[in-house]
Order: structure tokens, then C-alpha cells, then sequence
């Protein structure tokens, strides 16, 4: 009987998956073991001097890269959904669909890719630079947790800016797509506004927010873990943010899978309706 | 002269400590005595900076015990081993400087966060630190990047001295300096023992360091060099002792001679 360690090279093909599936458990139980220590690090929050700098670089600094996603990707959506919905004489209702699938899914879903990209390669690069470097220990010796320094403030910058980034990118959308639809399509302005008013519901607007508080803590939570569990050397700071960008992508796409699912099977426990799961 | 009938600061007990698959220390046990200059030296890789590390609380180990005043640390209550791990002062090899705050900030850190003083006695400690370290107030403006070695030295050197510590480690203090500012660097580390009551655990390569601070010297041997059931520790004694060795392991590094180990140069 031969018993391989996770770290031993590849036995056979049975082995392989054996300590894939180990190397996984071990990855998911460190990460939320992570989750834990910063969830009762939260009991104070940080300095102001800490946070807003934080803040200001997640906020306001991901401005320009949110407005033209959401800018291009109004556009894009007026441009691409408009033949089809012409040969079936319904490219009136262009506002509708371009609208719901921006307020839904692609605004969210990109405003958080972006974020991931922009702000979450950041992260790990920066937090893997401390740790290589003894900055992380010498936080600790000068009596910072630091978890509570470094995670707990841009796991609260992300979390509670990224619904507003997300309306943003919506907003801006909105206006792309109207722009291209009404003035390069042809489509007429006031239909354009009457079947988006009719298909976009609140509901779709809170719910698109409230799935990015998902993504955005995802996205803190994945890039300080990956910076903190940073190999040594330049390699090390590189991978480290390539993995916070790699794994924050799939995070949003699986989370806003079984964020749709369960959002509407809440809508139709409170609003009854047509959709059935 | 001895102080081992002082009470022991800080203390190693049978400590084993490994990182993956790689064993660094194995059963240490020894003691620091309180006023005392420790100097640990030995060669790169024999886990001086482990050893330091765990004696500061800033790594666990895996077997054995760490005590402070002789209370185990790992059953020290958070809120009490917070407490007299603030009274340590840790000068790291590399500066260990926050890139992201300048040198004010920097030194300011640890009082603003674990105390409540106000920005005008922040501002006194820092420049009253920095004049210490040999260092004009203008330099508190300055940021880490545009500093030279021996200024980000002296700086994380300010930074550690800046909460009064009781104790004081030094991670290979003149590790990277000319030798001009190593000599100030001593100087700094004799000069802040005069200053106030400080117990002082020194990490180093440099024989001039442990000639001018070592009140008490040990060396520590690589793990993968040592027979099983050696011990680690190959000396401990005075530093004129040390120089008058007759252990060929401790002649060979104080003398700064490659003895054994030519063979494994290529022929």
C-alpha cells in the first residue's frame, strides 16, 4: 500500500486526483480559516488615516476604468442586439433589453472584473511585497494585527464601494446604449425610454448591487489571502497577483450563477410570477 | 560580571522549528538574562533569524516552549502576550520600512497605534528618535525609497526605539553597510544600552559587532551539517571566549575561514 503526501511528486493517475482534491480542501479550509481571523479583526474599525487612502485607491481611482467598461459595454449591446431585434420588428424595444442585461448581469459582473483586475493585482502585489520584505512581520512588532492593518480596510473599501461602482457602470451604460440606439440606430427616443421603464424593475436594480457586495468581498477577501500566502521573490509577488485576478474571476462567475438562482426563486416567493426553477 | 543569576527575559526550551519538509532548529534550549547583550551568530541558514523570531513572538514553534519572565507564551492570554510584545523593539534585517508612509509616519506607527498621544508628543518622540539615530528632522519627510542603507537602517532603528522597549532585537543590524556605517550602527546599539535598561538579542555575521556589544556569545550550527544527536548550539560563552575557541566549526567562522567547506567548490 503506497500513501502519497500532497506535496509528493505524482504516483499514478489515481494519486494525481487524490492530492488534487486534498490540495483543493486544504486551499478552500486556509481561505476561509483567513475569512474567520478577518471577520474578528472587524470588531474596530481601522484609523481614518488607514482607510480613506484605501478607499480613495478603490473608489475613486477605479472612476475612469468603470465608466468606459460600462460606456463600451452600453454600446456594444445596443450595437449587437439591434439586427436581430429589427427582423422580427421589435427594435423599439432595444431600451428594454439592453437596459435589463446591463442593470442584471454585465453591469455588475464587468464592474467586478474590473475591480478584480485593477484593484485586486493591486492588493496582492502589495500585501506579497510587504511579506516578502518583513514589512508584514514589522507590523506585527509594532503591535498592528496584521490582518486587522492590511485586509480589514480594503475588505471595506471594496465591499462597500463596489454597489456604487456597479450603479455607475449601469448609469453610464444606460446612456452609451441610449446614445448609439437613438442616434446612430434610429431607434426612437421615447420607446426607447417607455420599454425600458416597463422591463426594468427596482428589483433588478437592488439585486445587481446586492450580488456585487459579493463579488467586492470576494475579490478583498481572495487578493489579501493570495498576498499574504505569497512565495518569495519577484516570481512569487507576480503569481500571487495573477492568482488574485485569475481567482477572483471565477469567484464572481460562480457566485453570480448561484446568486441568480437563488435571487429569482426569492423574487418569486415574493412577487409570485411566471419563472419557475 | 555574569548575569545568570539574573531572572531570564527571555528563554528557549527544547525548541524544534520546520518549514515544509526543511528542519531549521532542532531541541534548542537557552536563555537571555535580563540587561544582558546576547549576540547569536553562525552561518546563513543555521536559523539565527528563526531563533530571534521565535524569542520575539513573531513565529510559533513547533515543539518546545518560548517563556517570557518564565510564562509559557503560547498560554499567554492574546490580550497579555500583545501587551509584553509591545514592550520589544525589532530591528529587521532589510529595514523592514512601510513604503507606503514616510519616515514620520513610519516612526510615529506603533504610537499611533497602540496609543492615544496626541500629535504634539508624537512629534516630539519622533524627532527626539531620530536625533538619536544621527538624524535631522528634515529626513522625517523623506520616504523610504530616497533613503540610503544606512538611513533606512537608522531609521527602523528610530521606529523600534520609539515605544521605550525593555528589549531590543537586532536582525543582522550591519548586514549590507560599508564598513563606516557598521561601526555607527554598534555605536548605536552601545549608545541605546546606556540610554536606558535594555535587554538586547543581536543577530550577526560581523565579528567587529560582537568584539564591541557581546556580553554573552552563542553559535548556532546548520541542521544539516550537525550528526544526529549533536547539539545546535556549538558554543556559548563570553566574546573573548569565543575568539579563543578551540572548536575547529567556531575557529573557522570567527576567523572567516572557508576550512571544510573548499571541498565543495568545484575542483
Amino acid at each position: 500500500m503506497s500513501t502519497l503526501m500532497a506535496d509528493d511528486p505524482p504516483g499514478t493517475f489515481i494519486h494525481v486526483i487524490g492530492q488534487g482534491a486534498i490540495r483543493m480542501v486544504r486551499a478552500v479550509g486556509n481561505l476561509s480559516l483567513f475569512t474567520w481571523r478577518m471577520t474578528r479583526q472587524m470588531y474596530r474599525l481601522p484609523r481614518g488615516q488607514v482607510l480613506w487612502p484605501v478607499m480613495y485607491d478603490v473608489g475613486v481611482l477605479s472612476l475612469p476604468v468603470i465608466m468606459i467598461t460600462g460606456l463600451f459595454i452600453g454600446m456594444v449591446l445596443a450595437v449587437q442586439t439591434y439586427d436581430t431585434l429589427r427582423v422580427m420588428h421589435f427594435e423599439s424595444r432595444l431600451g428594454s433589453v439592453v437596459n435589463v442585461s446591463l442593470v442584471k448581469e454585465l453591469g455588475p459582473v464587468l464592474a467586478a472584473t474590473m475591480l478584480a483586475g485593477r484593484v485586486g493585482s493591486a492588493i496582492a502585489a502589495e500585501i506579497g511585497t510587504m511579506r516578502v520584505t518583513e514589512q508584514v512581520d514589522a507590523l506585527d512588532a509594532l503591535g498592528a494585527d496584521p490582518i486587522g492593518y492590511l485586509v480589514v480596510p480594503r475588505f471595506l473599501a471594496c465591499f462597500l464601494l463596489i454597489p456604487a461602482l456597479t450603479l455607475l457602470a449601469d448609469g453610464v451604460g444606460m446612456l452609451g446604449g441610449w446614445a448609439v440606439s437613438t442616434k446612430m440606430l434610429g431607434v426612437s427616443d421615447h420607446f426607447y425610454w417607455v420599454y425600458s421603464d416597463s422591463f426594468v424593475t427596482a428589483y433588478d436594480v437592488v439585486t445587481g448591487a446586492l450580488k456585487s457586495l459579493f463579488f467586492g468581498a470576494a475579490i478583498a477577501v481572495i487578493a489579501c489571502h493570495r498576498g499574504f500566502h505569497c512565495r518569495s521573490g519577484a516570481e512569487g509577488v507576480g503569481r500571487a497577483a495573477t492568482e488574485a485576478f485569475v481567482y477572483s474571476f471565477v469567484a464572481i462567475l460562480v457566485l453570480d450563477f448561484f446568486l441568480g438562482v437563488i435571487l429569482l426563486k426569492a423574487y418569486r416567493l415574493l412577487f409570485g410570477g411566471a419563472i419557475s426553477l | 560580571m555574569t548575569k545568570t543569576t539574573a531572572p531570564a527575559v527571555l528563554e528557549l526550551r527544547r525548541v524544534h522549528k520546520t518549514f515544509g519538509r526543511q528542519a531549521v532548529l532542532r531541541d534548542v534550549t537557552f536563555r537571555v538574562n535580563a540587561g544582558e547583550t546576547l549576540v547569536l551568530i553562525g552561518e546563513s541558514g543555521c536559523g539565527k533569524s528563526v531563533t530571534t523570531k521565535l524569542l520575539a513572538g513573531l513565529l510559533t514553534p513547533d515543539a518546545g516552549e518560548v517563556a517570557w519572565e518564565n510564562q509559557v507564551v503560547a498560554n499567554l492570554p492574546r490580550r497579555e502576550f500583545r501587551r509584553r510584545r509591545l514592550q520589544f523593539g525589532y530591528l529587521f534585517q532589510g529595514a523592514a520600512l512601510f513604503d507606503s508612509l514616510d519616515v514620520y509616519e513610519n516612526i510615529a506607527f506603533g504610537l499611533r497605534e497602540n496609543t492615544r498621544m496626541r500629535e504634539p508628543g508624537i512629534r516630539d518622540i519622533v524627532h527626539q528618535r531620530l536625533r538619536e539615530v544621527g538624524l535631522t528632522p528634515e529626513t522625517a519627510r523623506k520616504w523610504p525609497a530616497e533613503l540610503s542603507g544606512g538611513m533606512k537602517k537608522r531609521v527602523a532603528l528610530a521606529r523600534a526605539l520609539a515605544m521605550s522597549p525593555a528589549v531590543m532585537f537586532y536582525d543582522e543590524p550591519t548586514t549590507g553597510l560599508d564598513p563606516v556605517m557598521s561601526d555607527v550602527i554598534n555605536e548605536l546599539i552601545l549608545q541605546t544600552r546606556q540610554r536606558q535598561p535594555v535587554t538586547s538579542v543581536v543577530v550577526t555575521h560581523d565579528m567587529h559587532t560582537v568584539r564591541r556589544v557581546a556580553d554573552r556569545v552563542i553559535m548556532l550550527f546548520p541542521l544539516s551539517r550537525l550528526q544526529p544527536g549533536e547539539s545546535q548550539i556549538v558554543f556559548s560563552g563570553t566574546a573573548e571566549e569565543v575568539f579563543a575557541c578551540a572548536d575547529p566549526r567556531v575557529r573557522n567562522f570567527v576567523n572567516g575561514d572557508a576550512g571544510d567547506r573548499r571541498q565543495e567548490l568545484a575542483a
